[in-house]
């Protein structure tokens, strides 16, 4: 139960350093951080799939994807642009009015039993590989398509042009 | 397997929820307070972070595993979601060498 209250306090305190550090590389790495206290989140919930799955794709792919558009984009602390200090202080401020009707909304729905575990073994492969290719057969399909057309849009995209040159 | 399950017994369910909920208005605040468009992609991840766990979390306590199948398509979407708009960064970045967001505002007319 506390090993919940410690890795939640990790989680906050480095997605705060995310979007606080000067540095974009830092921030960077401070993202892989909180990606990886969210897994262990998933492992907690025995949700052993997910934490595989978040620990490859986000932690693996997408923060690869991170480090080297930052790294072909040669940005640094020089070169980062910072918003004035008032109208940071009103994103803050913004940000904290949303968090606070999101605590409130929980309040008033007095739902506070613990969490229990139904069924331990949910998260793991078989079970989810036997939902995800019984009821989500369609959207599984669908999002393969969807991730080619990334692929493609994307190459297209960031390609140059061929006659510019 | 059983030690580790063992200590999440005991969490109430509101206390994701909050956890969920900060993790979601800080990536709020990461989009409103920063200009570099990397910066805001991440505070965008952060969100969608957020929402997986809550999805996770309702999903262990329900006993049913749809939740944790819609975090698996959250994670397909995010992927592509990265890949066009560091694309579209990249196309930015070459066009005007910055990646800050106020110079987008040549867009306007």
């Amino acid at each position: 139960m506390n090993l919940f209250y410690f890795v939640a306090f990790l989680s906050i305190f480095f997605s705060l350093l995310v979007i606080f550090s000067k540095n974009p590389v830092y921030s960077v790495l401070f993202l892989i951080v909180t990606f990886f206290t969210f897994s262990v989140h998933y492992i907690l919930l025995n949700a052993q799939f997910l934490a595989i799955v978040n620990f490859i794709v986000y932690m693996g792919a997408i923060m690869v994807l991170f480090l080297f558009v930052l790294m072909l984009l040669n940005l640094n602390k020089d070169t980062e642009p910072m918003k004035s200090s008032l109208l940071k202080i009103a994103g803050v401020v913004s940000g904290l009015c949303l968090l606070l009707t999101l605590v409130g909304a929980v309040k008033s729905l007095n739902v506070s039993e613990p969490l229990i575990l139904k069924d331990p073994g949910i998260g793991l492969v078989k079970n989810l590989g036997k939902v995800l290719f019984n009821e989500f057969l369609l959207p599984f399909e669908v999002s393969s398509i969807l991730l080619f057309s990334a692929m493609v849009g994307s190459v297209l995209l960031a390609k140059k042009d061929p006659k510019k040159i | 397997m059983e030690a580790v399950t063992q200590s999440i017994q005991g969490v109430p369910l509101n206390h994701y929820i909050l956890l969920s909920a900060i993790i979601f208005s800080i990536g709020v605040m990461g989009v409103l307070i920063r200009r570099n468009a990397i910066i805001i992609f991440m505070s965008i991840e952060l969100m969608l972070n957020a929402v997986n766990l809550l999805f996770t979390a309702f999903s262990a306590h329900r006993g049913d595993a749809a939740g944790q199948v819609f975090v698996f398509f959250v994670m397909a979407l995010a992927a592509a979601e990265v890949a066009i708009g560091l694309a579209i960064i990249v196309m930015i970045y070459r066009n005007t060498n910055s990646t800050d967001i106020n110079v987008l505002n040549r867009l306007k007319w």
